[in-house]
Parts: C-alpha cells; sequence; structure tokens
C-alpha cells in the first residue's frame, strides 16, 4: 500500500469528497493560489477553482460566519484556520452560533461545517502554538478529532464532511510531514513513527467515538492524542526493554468519546497515565482523569498520573518551550510513578 | 443628545401604483406584527409566558417593507428583536406564539423561544441573540446562491448598534469583494439598549459605512412602508442580478424599551410622543383613506380578522404540549436514525 504522509490524507480526502459532492468548498487563508501555510491543500485551487476553493481576508470571525450561512444553506464548507491559535478570533460564531444552531432551533437547523486548525508548540511562541481542544470540548454541539496518524487522518476528515453537525479537526503541525510553501524541509523530529501511514486510496470513513489501540499492552495504559500519541509509542518501545508493557490508546475523537476502549483497557491494566500536549488545568488530561475515577476507580491500582503542558503561555526559548510541553521523560516518569507501589 | 426627529426623516407615503391586494398585504403584515407583539406584552404582564422578549413597536415597516420585496425561498437573518421579520417573511403565528410559550408545537420546538426564531420551509435562517451575528450568516447564505448559482437574495436585518461589530465589517468586505447577492439593512432604531448612536458611532450617517468597502449606502424613511419597499426593491433587484450588495438604512424608532420591563426612562417623553405621531401603520392608514385605497370599513376588517388570528394562536399554543425535561437530548446532534446529507 502507499505510504502518505498527513498533509497528503487530509488532501486526499478533501479532494476525493470534492470531486464526489459538488456541494463542498473550502474556505480560509491561503488555501488557494498559495496551496495552505502547510501545503495541505496544495493544487485544489487548480482542480476546483475559485468558487470552490475560496481565498478569504483574513477575517476569521467573518468566514467562519460565512460558513454558518453556507452550511445552513445547502454547503458543505471546509474552513480552514490557518493556526487553531486564530480561531479564537471566530469564538463567538463557533460557540454561539455553529455549536448552538440545531437546538435552537429545534432540529431545523444542520450546520454541515468542517473546521480544521493545526497546533502545537513548534518554536513559534505564544500566539501560534497552544494546544485548544479543552475550550471546544466545553461548548457542546461540536464534534472534536485529532488525527494522529495519516490513516486517521484520511478516515476522519471523509467521515467529518459528510457529517450533519459542526465538527473539528486539530491537526498537529509536526505531524504533517509536509512544509509549509517556500518554507524548506518540514519541522520534525525523530519520535514520530511511520505508523498508520499506509493508506487505501478509495475512500473510507472511520466513524466518531471509535478509540484505536495503537499498542497493546497489559501493566499500564497511556492514553494520548496527536504528538503525544507517538512520544508514548516511543517510550513504550523503550520500556519493552525493561519488561514493563504499555498500551497506548488514542482516543482519536475527543467528543464523542470511546469509553468502552478506554475503559476496557484500563479494567485490564489497572493502571493509567493521560498525556496531553494542552494544559493541565480543566484540560483533556483532567477531563479522562475524571472519567476513570467516575467509572473505573475500583479497578485501579495506583492513582491516575497525568502529563500536561504546563499551565503558561507557550513561552518562546526552546530550553522554555521543551521544558512546558510534555517530553518523553516526562511521559516515561509518569509510567514509572504509576507503577511504583 | 441629537436623536433624529421623525419631521426630518419622514418622506410622503404614497400608495398610488399599487395593486390593492399587495397593500393589504403589507398592511396585515405590519398589524400582525405589531398586535402579535401586543399580546406578548400582555401574556407577560399576566406572567403566562416564561422567558423575555424584545418589541419592535413603532418599527414594523422596516420588517415589512424589506420581506416583501423578497420570494418566499430567499433567505434572511433577523435579531434578538425578530418577530416582526419573521411575520414579514410569513411564518404563521400559531407556531410562533406555541415557541413563545415553551411549548413542543412551537416553531423551534420549545428550544429557541422569543430570541431564536427561525423558520428554516420559508428561508428565515434565525432570529441571532448576539449582536451582530446573523450579518456574516446572512452573507454565507449570499455565498450559497453563488456556489449553485439560485439566483436567491439574503438579507441580513441588524440593529444600529451592530454596525460597530468587527463581523460588520468583515463581511462587507467580503460581500463587496465577491460580488454576493446580499442586501444588508440596518434597522436604525435609534437606541443600542440604553445607547444613543452618537454616544457610540463616531461617524452617525450610518449608511455611508459602506463607503470603504465600494458597497453604495441608501437610506429610507422607515416608518414609511412604500419607502422601505421600493429602497429594497432596487437593492434586492441588484443583488439578483449580480450587482453585489447594499447597505440599506431605514430610519425608525424604538417606541418601547430595549426589553421586555425596561421603561427606557433614559430619554425624554416628549421624543417618544414625537415619534408615536409618525407611527407607521397610523400613516399607512391615513395615506389608504385620503388615497381612496381602502375605506375606513376594510381596514377595520382586516384588524378583526388579525385579532382572530392571535386568540387561534394564543389557543393553539395553550393547548401545545409542554416541552419535557429531556427533550433537548435529540438536539444537540443529528439523531443517528436521520439520514446522511448531501
Amino acid at each position: 500500500m502507499r505510504k502518505l504522509s498527513i498533509s497528503e490524507a487530509l488532501r486526499e480526502a478533501m479532494v476525493q469528497e470534492m470531486r464526489r459532492n459538488p456541494n463542498v468548498i473550502l474556505m480560509g487563508e491561503d488555501v488557494g493560489r498559495f496551496n495552505g501555510a502547510f501545503n495541505v491543500s496544495n493544487g485544489m485551487f487548480n482542480e476546483f477553482g475559485p468558487k470552490r476553493v475560496w481565498d478569504t481576508p483574513i477575517s476569521e470571525a467573518g468566514f467562519m460566519g460565512m460558513g454558518i450561512g453556507a452550511a445552513l444553506t445547502g454547503l458543505r464548507p471546509v474552513i480552514e484556520f490557518q493556526y487553531a491559535d486564530f480561531m479564537f478570533c471566530a469564538m463567538d460564531q463557533i460557540v454561539n452560533e455553529a455549536a448552538k444552531l440545531r437546538l435552537m432551533s429545534g432540529g431545523q437547523a444542520s450546520v454541515p461545517i468542517v473546521m480544521r486548525a493545526p497546533q502545537g508548540a513548534t518554536g513559534r511562541a505564544a500566539q501560534h502554538s497552544q494546544s485548544v481542544e479543552a475550550f471546544f470540548m466545553h461548548t457542546p454541539g461540536l464534534y472534536i478529532a485529532l488525527p494522529s496518524t495519516p490513516y486517521d487522518a484520511k478516515g476522519l476528515l471523509t467521515r467529518a464532511i459528510r457529517m450533519n453537525d459542526p465538527v473539528l479537526i486539530l491537526e498537529h503541525k509536526l505531524l504533517y510531514g509536509s512544509a509549509s510553501p517556500g518554507g524548506g524541509k518540514a519541522i520534525s523530529e525523530l519520535t514520530i513513527s511511520d505508523i498508520g501511514s499506509d493508506v487505501p486510496e478509495e475512500q473510507y470513513e472511520i466513524p466518531f467515538g471509535k478509540a484505536d489501540v495503537k499498542r497493546v499492552g497489559r501493566d499500564v495504559t497511556i492514553i494520548a492524542t496527536l504528538l503525544m500519541v507517538h512520544r508514548s509509542l516511543a517510550v513504550a518501545a523503550d520500556l519493552e526493554k525493561e519488561g514493563i508493557s504499555c498500551e497506548v490508546v488514542d482516543p482519536r475523537t475527543l467528543v464523542p468519546l470511546d469509553e468502552d476502549t478506554l475503559l476496557t483497557s484500563i479494567r485490564k491494566t489497572n493502571r493509567v497515565v493521560v498525556v496531553s500536549e494542552d494544559i493541565s488545568r480543566g484540560g483533556v488530561t483532567a477531563e479522562l482523569s475524571a472519567l476513570t475515577m467516575d467509572k473505573a476507580f475500583d479497578y485501579l491500582d495506583a492513582p491516575v498520573v497525568r502529563v500536561a503542558a504546563d499551565n503558561t503561555p507557550i513561552p518562546f526559548g526552546p530550553a522554555a518551550e521543551k521544558r512546558v510541553i510534555p517530553q518523553l521523560e516526562d511521559i516515561k516518569k509518569a509510567v514509572y510513578e504509576v507503577l511504583k507501589d | 443628545m441629537s436623536f433624529k426627529r421623525p419631521e426630518d426623516v419622514a418622506t410622503p407615503l404614497n400608495l398610488d401604483g399599487y395593486e390593492k391586494p399587495f397593500l393589504e398585504k403589507l398592511f396585515l403584515r405590519m398589524v400582525r406584527a405589531r398586535e402579535f407583539e401586543e399580546q406578548l406584552y400582555y401574556l407577560f404582564l399576566t406572567t403566562k409566558m416564561p422567558g423575555t422578549m424584545h418589541q419592535a413597536t413603532g418599527q414594523e415597516a422596516v420588517a415589512v417593507g424589506v420581506a416583501s420585496a423578497l420570494n418566499t425561498d430567499d433567505y434572511v437573518t433577523s435579531t434578538h428583536r425578530g418577530h416582526a421579520h419573521c411575520i414579514a417573511k410569513d411564518v404563521p403565528l400559531d407556531v410562533m406564539m406555541a415557541e413563545m410559550f415553551a411549548r413542543r408545537n412551537g416553531v423551534c420546538k420549545g428550544m429557541g423561544g422569543s430570541m431564536h426564531l427561525c423558520d428554516f420551509s420559508r428561508g428565515m435562517l434565525g432570529a441571532f441573540g448576539i449582536v451582530g451575528a446573523g450579518i456574516p450568516i446572512a452573507t454565507g447564505a449570499a455565498l450559497t446562491s453563488v456556489v449553485k448559482g439560485s439566483k436567491q437574495v439574503a438579507v441580513s436585518f441588524f440593529g444600529d448598534g451592530a454596525i460597530n461589530e468587527g463581523v460588520f465589517h468583515e463581511s462587507l468586505n467580503m460581500a463587496a469583494l465577491w460580488k454576493l447577492p446580499v442586501v444588508y439593512v440596518i434597522e436604525n432604531n435609534q437606541y443600542a439598549l440604553s445607547m444613543p448612536n452618537d454616544l457610540v458611532s463616531a461617524v452617525t450617517d450610518l449608511s455611508s459605512r459602506g463607503c470603504g468597502y465600494g458597497i453604495p449606502g441608501e437610506k429610507a424613511d422607515g416608518n414609511n412602508v412604500i419607502a422601505v419597499y421600493e429602497a429594497a426593491s432596487r437593492a434586492v433587484e441588484k443583488a439578483r442580478n449580480g450587482g453585489g450588495p447594499t447597505l440599506l438604512e431605514c430610519i425608525t424608532y424604538r417606541i418601547r424599551g430595549h426589553a421586555r420591563f425596561e421603561p427606557a426612562d433614559y430619554r425624554d417623553k416628549a421624543e417618544v410622543e414625537q415619534w408615536e405621531k409618525f407611527d407607521p401603520i397610523k400613516r399607512f392608514k391615513v395615506a389608504a383613506l385620503s388615497g381612496g385605497n381602502f375605506s375606513a370599513q376594510e381596514l377595520v376588517s382586516i384588524e378583526k380578522k388579525v385579532e382572530e388570528e392571535i386568540t387561534a394562536a394564543v389557543a393553539f399554543a395553550s393547548a401545545g404540549e409542554e416541552v419535557g425535561a429531556e427533550d433537548y437530548l435529540q438536539y444537540i446532534f443529528e439523531q443517528p436514525s436521520e439520514s446522511a446529507g448531501s
């Protein structure tokens, strides 16, 4: 089978669905003539033209609102935010409009819109680095997917475009495997494995609410998303040499959350480490810890250990960014901690 | 403060040249909007209705004049003060009233209430409770029209307060850039809750705000339903034919307070009384009688018909089932049984 990068897989999902369905459009900053800030929409403007691929002004609230209006009236817009941080400019449209319209209208309104946004710390300082999933988990009415592999990226995005509710796809800049146009070599790192890079050419869907066990193990369950899946897998491979067997579970979608798969793993290993790149306070790791307490307390042999970003805006200096974002050693330490008695 | 005086805004109301059934429709829609809200006010006073509401008393000619220039499948977005827009777009009174009563037979199944009325079967995409939020949404509906080549036009109603929101400017820019078939209607009722326009807007000639985007600004006497209709018709026609957006300022006056029990005591009583003399429904009646378009009896019988409709709407609403405590569960996301869209 072919190997694709995540950016290629995302592009293939959009291109194939746009060929199949004339109601699908792409909107965002620099997505057309420039091929996207991270090259995800490379070639799409040439193939589909300006009535399907809209190069927008820098007006996040405006084009998000337009996407909602288009979705209400028969289109299926995919909105690319250049950086996840920029979504905050469009918060009213996302939180008050897109997410609430189905309920407010008593089910008359469907808002089939997909928001795609790259996140994660990559040396770009505080306003281009934040992991935003917790804000949107706290917004009822939105689905949220975080693809950690090319296979997941294509299947989740294809599914998302066909859904009749707003979906947020959070993509990690370090996982794209592509550079921005003119941006030289893609920023990458060694821990990113090629797991899930075999991608079928034909269209397929991954249903929302289906977690994926990325590595089977018996001693500890590590729940992780995006880049942290890869870091957790690297730690698991390392610890295997010490005879510690880690199971790595990627929820793939935070809304809905596949509680069954997570809890099945937890009940098997009885020890849980939760890893996420967003901050710990009110974050994904807090939510997953609470879930574990609520539904698997009796199975736990040790308290849940959380590994998350420090509660700070992301600092620029490389040493400081590294300190703030969970590293291999942080995850490893957490596994030792959860196993200590 | 320098509110706009009705005698300076008013233009002659001339019904000549219009077919009687059309004029009757204008009058009927204005009276429906007025009486619907008067009924709501009464029901609130007698605590028969939950929640809150915002009246558009005195502003009916704006909603009716603009909506009467539209087709049923043209799109409208509205505001927290949205009853008149819905009624002008012919959303039935009974399901609107049931929504106000929080009944299952309400147009939004009792999930939205006064501030979120919508009826997709009539192009009514929603009353938006966040000021300005409907502006980009209407613009997006116009984008659909362009992508699909459907020739539908979108209208966004919003108040003088909304033009200071960022999305107003972002939307106007994109609509002009892409020549989208959208008409922006500033329903200038001269108050954003307590704030008169000259205390919050650096430029009080509101329709001039379009010029930064190359969008022509038009003005109409907002209490003159024919003037509004004619200005809206020109803008709608232009939009439908690919001529792009128009910014239409309809100058009117908010006779009541901002919301339910808000007395609006920050303004001079004489100011309100002066505007009451220019009430759009009264002006229509005077013109219709003096022009010989309708007899007094004909006008009374239309008002009577509306009264009966309102009574029937209240009966329909009262007979509706109350919203169940767990009804909301089916409206957060599409239910699995519903089919996938295209």
